[in-house]
């Protein structure tokens, strides 16, 4: 069936307005979009890293879940998702559940890239079958902006402050996306909200619906830590794809498919200017970072289409 | 009638676990809880039991997965041992505050540094004030026993808070002794279904676990978490007392042994009772009023009773397989003693062991030194050094 918003966006909300999440944050716009891929009559067991999305979505005595929701810790969103697919197979074959459940696992890229990484890859490489989202915002946010390992190079954050001496954050981010394709799992792919939503919801809908341990890793911008008006979120995360900052791809079963190709990929430096992270990229003397980090997206795209066979 | 067998420590523990036919088993191998893992996954292999076998990455992992198996509205269980129950340790506050009835097996082995494998109790010391019910049991056939009133115990609705059945490493664990079964159907009758009642599975009635509190609530929450633990105290009495009627098997907060007249007695844990029940025969043939006190039931500390019980000795050693650094006492010692300050028990001079750390072996000697300095206290009135050490090189 053909992808239509209209349709889409009148699926019961499974993940109710009053939560505390900033306006402009791209995570609770990705939770939205997640869930209703979600077949109505279908139930969810969804587990949730301590982060933002946690935070601001289950202040006792509210919650803004509609299915079932637990979050543990930081770093076992993963391990206790599994735990309850687990539980879930159990009853089934008692006879003590009926219908189909769901399982989803949300983290940040701290909860996933960084604490929770080793939680995750047991919990894919076990097998069950459970999809995790990760919403990338590219630092610890939640506890004011801290450099992770899926921040950008050079961008400005608490603990890669940009000083006199060192620019920002030194490394490169690591490539989770990469790292999950290589548990080889079902379905692993890389999206954004974007648009009217269909690559993130297409991509929802296929990693909830095959068996097995799916990945997905979302970019969700963060206004505060990325320093951006609200209004400017899809704009950003527009920019991050026409750029190929963050390529659209997916890998079914180990075969790799970028879902969007720009027509005119659009200098890094258009991305890296609409947020004040990157400030100090822009200073005189500094071109050599931009410089730098076009290398490396270039270096990076050209890789992905290599394995998508496109190169 | 009852199964007669010969059984290390672990292998019972795993063959309750067997009989009990749990819905999650998370586990991750440490020495000297290995077996366990390895015992259960052999029952699955082989179709003995109807349990989703979870081979976890990690210990944190293992309690993860058994937090989310429970909050789903399935029996969760796990094993560990030192480093392994550590490294749950933020995960066993979680489990304790979501009051799910996770039930863990602890073979005690001594917490690094310095890497050592075998007993102590430093491990589950350090999880004392995790909310936990922590059971301890003296040989392979209290571990067993402890393991079939676990659930019973976890999941009455009076307490809904996990059980760690604790025994000592390699000392328990791997030695094999008889050891008398319950039979199959029995068990399944004892320890019955769980039917809990807020549970993620329920797509009728969704729930949201483990929210941002806040000082608004989490006192509160604190609180009915602290009245489970209180709660838990005649729980365990009533399932104890349902069990004797079972197997003829009768357990409480603590085992007396000969303390009828005795004069002084030594507190202790696990399988180190058994060494002393030895040398309290020994000694009352000399005429010696020895007797021993063996707490089964460490949390909640049976404070009434235990300070009651103690009000009747003249000299009390109270023998710690963990150390506190708190340059004044193990904390068996620090909770007995003021148990008893509490209860206005000022009468027994009380004073501290350490023992066995890193799983030093404790002889008769050890203890009959422990009692000849009890009776001479008794004899002198002279409580000289309260906090020692016994059978170290100094």
């Amino acid at each position: 069936m053909a992808y239509r918003l209209k349709e889409v966006a009148r699926k019961p909300e499974r993940f109710s307005s009053g939560h505390r999440m900033c306006a402009g944050c791209g995570a609770p716009i990705v939770v939205r979009q997640v869930l209703r891929a979600l077949k109505p009559e279908d139930h969810a067991v969804i587990g949730c890293a301590t982060g933002c999305l946690e935070v601001s979505s289950f202040l006792y005595p509210y919650t803004s879940w509609r299915d079932s929701f637990i979050h543990n810790a930081f770093e076992n969103s993963a391990a206790t998702i599994s735990g309850a697919e687990a539980a879930y197979n159990a009853l089934k074959k008692k006879g003590k559940i009926t219908g189909e459940t769901k399982f989803i696992a949300f983290g940040g890229d701290g909860g996933t890239y960084d604490i929770g990484l080793q939680s995750l890859s047991g919990a894919m490489e076990r097998g069950h079958d459970m999809v995790y989202v990760c919403y990338d915002n590219g630092a610890y946010m939640n506890t004011g902006i801290q450099r992770s390992s899926a921040t950008p190079l050079y961008a400005d954050t608490t603990t890669s402050p940009a000083g006199s001496k060192i620019p920002g954050k030194m490394q490169w981010r690591k490539d989770l996306t990469e790292i999950m394709v290589k548990h080889h799992l079902p379905y692993v792919a890389q999206t954004a909200p974007l648009g009217n939503m269909k690559d993130l919801y297409e991509k929802a809908e296929k990693a909830i619906y095959t068996k097995g341990p799916c990945f997905l890793n979302v970019l969700a911008p963060c206004p505060r830590g990325w320093r951006y008006d609200a209004e400017n979120l899809m704009e950003i995360s527009k920019l991050a794809v026409e750029t190929c900052f963050w390529p659209l791809y997916e890998v079914i079963d180990g075969k790799y498919v970028i879902n969007y190709k720009p027509k005119n990929k659009l200098p890094v430096k258009e991305f890296l200017k609409t947020q004040g992270r990157f400030r100090h990229l822009f200073r005189a003397g500094n071109e050599y970072m931009i410089e730098q980090i076009q290398a490396e997206v270039d270096r990076r795209w050209e890789e992905l289409l290599r394995l998508a066979g496109e190169a | 009638m009852a199964i007669r067998e010969r059984m290390s420590g672990n292998e019972a523990v795993a063959f309750a676990m067997k009989q009990i036919n749990p819905d999650v088993v998370a586990a991750f191998p440490i020495t000297p809880s290995t077996e366990i893992p390895q015992y259960f996954s052999t029952y699955v292999s082989n179709g003995e039991v109807d349990t989703e076998f979870i081979a976890v990455e990690s210990e944190h992992s293992a309690m993860s997965a058994c937090i989310g198996a429970q909050a789903a509205g399935g029996r969760a269980m796990t094993a560990t041992s030192a480093n392994g129950l550590a490294l749950m340790w933020e995960c066993l506050y979680i489990a304790a505050c979501s009051r799910l009835p996770i039930v863990m097996a602890v073979v005690n082995r001594t917490m690094s540094g310095p890497l050592n494998i075998h007993n102590d109790h430093s491990d589950s010391m350090g999880a004392r004030d995790s909310g936990w019910i922590q059971l301890y049991s003296e040989n392979n056939q209290e571990a067993y026993d402890n393991m079939l009133m676990a659930h019973r115990i976890a999941e009455h609705p009076s307490v809904m808070l996990p059980v760690m059945v604790c025994q000592d490493g390699f000392i328990t664990s791997h030695a094999v002794e008889n050891i008398e079964l319950v039979e199959d159907d029995k068990v399944k009758a004892f320890v019955g279904e769980y039917n809990p009642v807020h549970y993620l599975l329920n797509r009728d009635n969704p729930i949201s676990m483990g929210p941002l509190d806040h000082f608004t609530h989490t006192f509160e929450h604190k609180r009915q978490q602290a009245q489970a633990m209180m709660n838990a105290k005649n729980v365990i009495l009533e399932v104890a007392r349902e069990f004797e009627k079972l197997t003829g098997r009768k357990y409480g907060f603590f085992e007396e042994y000969r303390t009828e007249d005795a004069e002084t007695v030594i507190v202790v844990l696990n399988s180190t009772a058994g060494t002393v029940k030895y040398v309290v025969d020994q000694m009352r043939k000399e005429g010696k009023k020895v007797g021993l006190i063996k707490p089964r039931v460490y949390r909640p500390f049976p404070v009434d009773e235990i300070a009651s019980a103690l009000s009747r000795f003249k000299a009390i050693a109270v023998m710690d397989k963990a150390d506190s650094f708190n340059a004044a006492g193990g904390p068996l010692f620090t909770d007995v003693t003021s148990a008893m300050y509490a209860k206005s028990v000022f009468g027994p001079k009380v004073i501290n062991y350490i023992y066995g750390l890193g799983g030093r072996d404790v002889r008769t000697d050890d203890i009959e030194l422990v009692f000849n300095n009890l009776l001479k206290i008794v004899e002198t009135g002279e409580v000289g050094s309260v906090y020692n050490y016994l059978g170290v090189r100094e």
